[in-house]
């Protein structure tokens, strides 16, 4: 063992990966955690199962907000919305405090649970993350609509006026397989594997309490500039993102992203709502729809992400511009429409590919929607503004739609959820 | 203590077990526990014997309601072998984990036409899901007499063979979870019975099957974990509410082609919520 691997040990924390090196000591990769062992490792003061602030990626679970919205430049996600059938508030209670020991261990890129010697048990965790780093995995916890009518949970009087589903759009043509839900798990990770796998057994865990209703996995991808990662480019190559919130401007979180106190029902505060959308897009009329066409649907460039008529991605769209007495930027475009309202959101989008549509043969392809906000309504407004004029609607269509209440952070000691679940 | 110490002392517990866990895994692979520290070995010789006479009990039942089936097949009295076939097969399902340790006869009792297909065997089909073949797609029993008929000798060569089954924990531990997966890999699916679409007879069976097991370790699991035990029941008696909604009012269950896709979904999950709890019953032997 080197020095670094001794601090390592010291610091209190072995990583997934640390692990293996540690245990090719011997062959004893399935006796550290075996019961009795991780009190021997307490008691010598190095249990790198106590959990610990600092992790491997810097991301911690802990903190005055949730892991998952204002990390930058997710790259997979994986996405589950949930049925809760938990008989009571207290079953549910029970899931979430587990939920979050397993999600701050998962973060540190540790195994969610100690296997023990009995091998006729299954093992703790499932194991296909043994090895791999934290990947920067970040995990956003939330409650739908739906959960505070169940009758059994007694919660409905704690269900925020705003929290309620989504009217109808024009143009939705929504799949019940891909609405609503009780409860979401948003996974995001550098390794599609690591964020499979954090759902993967934060589900196991859950099973009895909760059932996946629908899941949907998204990536993205960064071209970098200067060594610096730039706005990702959607399935219609055209970036998206550009005119986002800033994320390192707590004053822009304040305004548009984090609920204040008094804004809400109190256990949300600090918290945001999450609004889903699993937006198809129609890639095969895409691709045959002439350039300039494209562009004007948008009222961006492709190449640039500029403004139409203008040359850098982050020049102002003046919207009013107009040449030759017309507006530069079509009344019926994306942009445009988008800023007809004085609402913003803070969008955190995927695009995804689920193989092919049986009924068309076409690709099922498109963007999974994200976007955070203190009020579901910001997303509404914006939405309702597109209607029926979005030049956009001719190549898309919204199949999926859900939202939720995403929790405040959560201090070490507590867990998710907690002034949910322990108010009266 | 400083960090050198401290390290050697974990460097020094590591290898103590290292070195303790590989001389007892010998010992475990004769008794077959799975538990690495055989001082704290438990004994379960009355589950076992239990166990044993309950598989064996149902095989016995499984030989006379062979005999009945078999009968009706070669007395051309097709409506009545088709009536028999799905509840003689429950006492094979409920004992599983003990009928398929013999590798030649399970599949000679329970082959389906796809599993020797796979193995390039389907001249040499025989058992129940043949003679289902008949009576449900051929719609007929002329031409399976003597299929039914070393159906009943494999039946009984099974029971014979029953009494030297090494029945162990492990078996039990294993079997029960097997059986729940049995449920949620071809049960679920329909694949188990496609021509009789009588799978939820098997399905119940299995679920019975494990019940079984679980009802026999009670009373161990209840010292251990009483949370266990707590879940466990609720999760059984909630799948059992279930397969209760689908019995067809004459003592048996609705064709697995009238279940809704909701309806076989409800069936997986509530397997999965029970089947999870489960596989920890294998702390018995702790």
């Amino acid at each position: 063992m080197d020095q670094k691997e001794e601090q390592s040990l010291f610091k209190k924390r072995i990583s997934r990966r640390d692990m293996l090196k540690f245990t090719g000591l011997g062959a004893a990769g399935a006796i550290i955690g075996a019961s009795g062992f991780g009190g021997v490792l307490t008691a010598v003061g190095a249990n790198p199962f106590v959990e610990e602030e600092k992790t491997e990626s810097g991301l911690s679970f802990y903190g005055n907000y949730q892991s998952g919205i204002t990390t930058k430049n997710p790259v997979h996600v994986y996405f589950v919305s949930l049925n809760c059938t938990a008989k009571s508030k207290s079953e549910l209670k029970e899931l979430f405090v587990l939920w979050t020991k397993q999600s701050a261990a998962l973060m540190e890129g540790n195994l969610i649970g100690e296997n023990k010697a009995n091998t006729l048990l299954p093992a703790a965790d499932t194991g296909e993350a043994v090895g791999l780093s934290t990947a920067n995995l970040t995990l956003t916890f939330g409650v739908g609509p739906s959960l505070f009518k169940k009758s059994e949970l007694g919660l409905s009087h704690l269900k925020p006026a705003e929290l309620k589903d989504f009217p109808h759009f024009p143009k939705d043509q929504l799949d019940d397989e891909y609405v609503g839900g009780d409860i979401c798990i948003q996974a995001c990770a550098d390794d599609q594997q690591v964020a499979f796998h954090a759902i993967r057994n934060l589900v196991r865990t859950g099973r009895g309490k909760v059932t996946m209703r629908w899941s949907q996995v998204g990536f993205n991808s960064y071209e970098e500039k200067n060594k610096e990662k730039v706005t990702p480019r959607n399935l219609f190559a055209f970036r998206d993102g550009t005119g986002n919130v800033n994320v390192n401007k707590s004053s822009e979180m304040k305004d548009v992203v984090w609920v204040q106190p008094g804004e809400s029902q109190s256990w949300l505060t600090g918290g945001t709502y999450l609004a889903v959308r699993r937006i198809q897009m129609h890639l095969e009329t895409w691709d045959r729809t002439a350039l300039k066409e494209q562009e004007a649907t948008f009222g961006r460039h492709r190449d640039t992400g500029a403004p139409l008529g203008k040359k850098q991605e982050f020049d102002d769209m003046e919207i009013d511009r107009k040449a030759d007495g017309e507006l530069i930027i079509p009344v019926d475009s994306h942009v445009f429409l988008a800023l007809q309202v004085k609402d913003r959101i803070y969008r955190r989008s995927f695009s995804y590919s689920d193989g092919i549509n049986p009924k068309t043969g076409a690709f099922d392809a498109g963007l999974f929607f994200l976007s955070f906000q203190k009020n579901p309504q910001q997303f509404i407004n914006i939405q309702n503004s597109f209607g029926r004029t979005d030049k956009m609607n001719e190549y898309i269509t919204h199949r999926g739609s859900a939202v939720f209440a995403c929790f405040p952070g959560v201090k070490k000691g507590s867990f998710i959820g907690a002034k949910l679940f322990n108010s009266m | 203590m400083n960090k050198t110490s401290k390290l050697s002392v974990i460097l020094l517990l590591l290898s103590i077990l290292i070195v303790g866990c590989g001389s007892e895994e010998t010992e475990n692979a004769v008794d077959n526990t799975g538990i690495q520290n055989s001082s704290e070995q438990v004994n379960l010789d009355k589950e076992i014997a239990a166990y044993k006479s309950f598989a064996e009990e149902q095989l016995d039942q499984f030989v006379i309601a062979t005999e009945a089936f078999v009968e009706a097949v070669k007395a051309g009295n097709l409506e009545e072998a088709k009536e028999l076939y799905a509840p003689a097969r429950m006492f094979f399902e409920r004992s599983e984990p003990i009928a398929e340790s013999f590798g030649d006869l399970d599949p000679r009792i329970d082959a389906r036409l796809t599993d020797m297909e796979e193995e390039g065997e389907a001249d040499e089909w025989s058992g129940y899901h043949k003679i289902e073949y008949g009576l449900w797609v051929e719609e007929t029993t002329i031409g399976y007499e003597e299929v039914a008929e070393q159906l009943l000798k494999d039946v009984k060569e099974l029971r014979a063979k029953v009494e030297t089954v090494d029945v162990t924990a492990e078996l039990m531990i294993t079997g029960a979870v097997d059986l729940l997966n049995e449920v949620s890999t071809s049960k679920i699916t329909g694949e188990e019975e496609i021509y009789s679409h009588t799978d939820l007879y098997d399905f119940k069976a299995n679920i019975e099957g494990a019940e079984k097991i679980f009802e026999i370790f009670k009373e161990n699991l209840q010292k251990k974990d009483p949370k266990l035990v707590t879940t466990l029941e609720e999760n059984f008696a909630v799948l059992n509410v279930l397969l209760a909604d689908k019995e067809d009012g004459k003592g048996g269950y609705i064709s697995y082609e009238a279940l809704t896709a909701e309806d076989t979904k409800a069936l997986s999950e509530a397997v999965d919520h029970l089947a999870e709890p489960l596989s920890q019953m294998g702390i018995v032997v702790e």
